[in-house]
């Protein structure tokens, strides 16, 4: 197992999704919904195993994501951040848990990363942004467990202790 | 590479603080970024040459990406074409009659307006070139809201320029390269554009808070505001000309005026950017930064006015030249500087530089 597919392979899909799904298209007169890619591997990261890999490619999407969305360089990184380590101090009290368990504490650190860029946004900007947007963006990024699950399945068994 | 084949297998540092220390510096980088970035200000420099770069790559992909939605809404478009034909036909029909009316209102409009401003020597804008892009990314989060369009510098677009769909107004550009432009909506909580209530002139400050109906901020005057009011540019700062179409005042659920934007009529795939410069700054600063004196008492008893050039500007001494109210005057930013044109205009018109003073206090 190397590190290109345990950190580098799920980055690459993250941007290329964030990339499709930022595309100008419209389904019916509807836009695409803009989830937050970033949280699945954020999320599966910490979870699995501590990695020092890891927080610094959660720093390289975050920086992408506010490249291509026009945010604030440094928020995106910030609030990945935020939820990696809130996995990361809680992972202990996620071994053994269900499907459906997991999926809510998918939940709370997709919440987590979200609070820590609205906070951020109220500081930088001086305007509390519209807590309707914030949570239309917040639930598609919440439907995105599978993948994360996906990638936790995959390498449970695996070698995965990176420097 | 794996923990235990690499070449630091014989280092011995707990993983757990390994990974504290790079969380650390990673997010200490972050806030540093953060801090740092200033996407909204005016300035060229405050666009970091990363986003610039970022911008000239994202461009091609994302129209490489929108490529197959565009071609599936053109075969939409193509078969309700076909099957609507003869009802399009018919509100077309409607459409026109009711422009040839408005056509006809306008220019009888237009006539008393040039009439009005022949009267008054009034200096408008010049107009503004424009020239039409393509959206090619959409990113529509609650913490940016911006577009990336398919034009930048090699056709003149500036950071400042205002942007508006085929309604009404939608942004402004806060970031260019070659190739790309970045358009920062009025809906992104970073915009701050000045505005006016057309109904009462009042002044306010459209400030977007990432809803789809931006917040009237900082209004002043009693009841300045109703419901369907129409809001436009002020132009108060030079952000954009005075009087595009921005929306219609509505008042929101939290009890905040709002506007509810033209341009959200349609879908924002085409766009047009405004190649506006401020009007100040088509001035000769060097002639508008000239010191103008008022009139000293000459030789001959007649008044006269002395200007003292800005430094390194040739020195000047003839008096400018007398206003007449009537005619419309040749346009000079140093008339509102001059002593005379300080003057009421009807009454000391039959005064000119060259009548005799005045002899006393009538009987």
């Amino acid at each position: 197992m190397d590190l290109w597919r345990w950190i580098g392979v799920p980055t690459l899909i993250c941007m290329i999704a964030t990339l499709l799904f930022a595309a100008p298209i419209r389904v019916f007169g509807l836009q695409l919904p803009e989830p937050v890619f970033p949280m699945a591997p954020a999320f599966a990261w910490g979870v699995l195993r501590p990695s020092a890999a890891a927080p610094f490619a959660l720093l390289g999407m975050g920086l992408f994501l506010d490249l291509v969305w026009g945010s604030p360089t440094g928020l995106w990184s910030l609030a990945l951040i935020a939820a990696y380590v809130t996995v990361l101090f809680s992972r202990n009290m996620m071994t053994g848990q269900s499907r459906s368990m997991m999926w809510t504490w998918f939940a709370a650190a997709c919440a987590v990363a979200m609070v820590t860029a609205y906070v951020a946004t109220c500081l930088d900007a001086g305007v509390a942004p519209s807590l309707v947007s914030t949570l239309w963006q917040l639930a598609p990024t919440m439907l995105l467990y599978p993948f994360a699950h996906r990638l936790i399945e995959r390498f449970e068994d695996a070698d995965i202790r990176f420097r | 590479m794996s923990y235990r084949d690499g070449h630091f297998q014989d280092l011995k540092v707990p993983l757990t603080w390994t990974v504290a220390v790079a969380v650390v510096v990673a997010a200490v980088i972050a806030i540093a970024l953060l801090i740092s970035d200033r996407r909204e200000t005016f300035r060229a420099s405050a666009y970091s040459a990363a986003r610039a770069v970022a911008d000239a790559v994202n461009m091609p992909m994302g129209e490489v990406m929108a490529a197959p939605g565009r071609m599936a809404g053109q075969a939409g478009d193509y078969l309700k074409d076909y099957f609507f034909a003869a009802s399009e036909n018919r509100r077309l029909r409607q459409e026109v009659a009711d422009l040839k009316r408005l056509r006809d209102d306008d220019v009888a409009l237009r006539n008393i307006n040039e009439r009005y401003k022949a009267l008054l020597g009034f200096r408008t804008d010049p107009p503004v070139p424009m020239v039409a892009a393509r959206v090619v990314l959409d990113a529509r989060g609650p913490f940016s809201d911006t577009r990336l369009a398919d034009v930048g510098k090699e056709h003149g677009v500036e950071i400042g320029n205002p942007v508006m769909s085929d309604r009404g107004l939608i942004g402004r550009v806060v970031g260019v390269t070659r190739g790309a432009s970045r358009i920062l909506l009025l809906t992104d909580v970073a915009s701050r554009v000045p505005v006016l209530i057309d109904r009462t002139n009042a002044r306010a400050i459209l400030t977007g808070d990432a809803s789809s109906a931006p917040k009237l901020e900082y209004l002043r005057g009693q009841n300045p505001v109703r419901n369907g009011d129409r809001i436009l540019t002020s132009g108060d700062g030079g952000l954009a000309p005075r009087g595009l179409p921005v929306g219609t005042a509505v008042k929101g659920f939290d009890g905040a005026w709002r506007v509810q934007l033209d341009a959200d009529e349609t879908s924002i795939d085409f766009v047009r950017i405004m190649l506006f410069t401020d009007f100040a700054k088509l001035v000769d600063q060097k002639e508008l930064s000239a010191i103008s004196l008022p009139p000293g008492p000459a030789a001959n008893g007649r008044p006269q006015a002395v200007t003292m050039a800005a430094p390194g500007a040739p020195p000047s001494a003839s008096p400018a030249p007398a206003a007449n109210p009537v005619a419309p005057a040749k346009p000079s930013p140093r008339r509102a500087l001059s002593p005379k044109t300080a003057s009421p205009p009807p009454s000391a018109a039959s005064v000119s530089a060259d009548a005799p003073p005045p002899q006393g206090p009538a009987p």
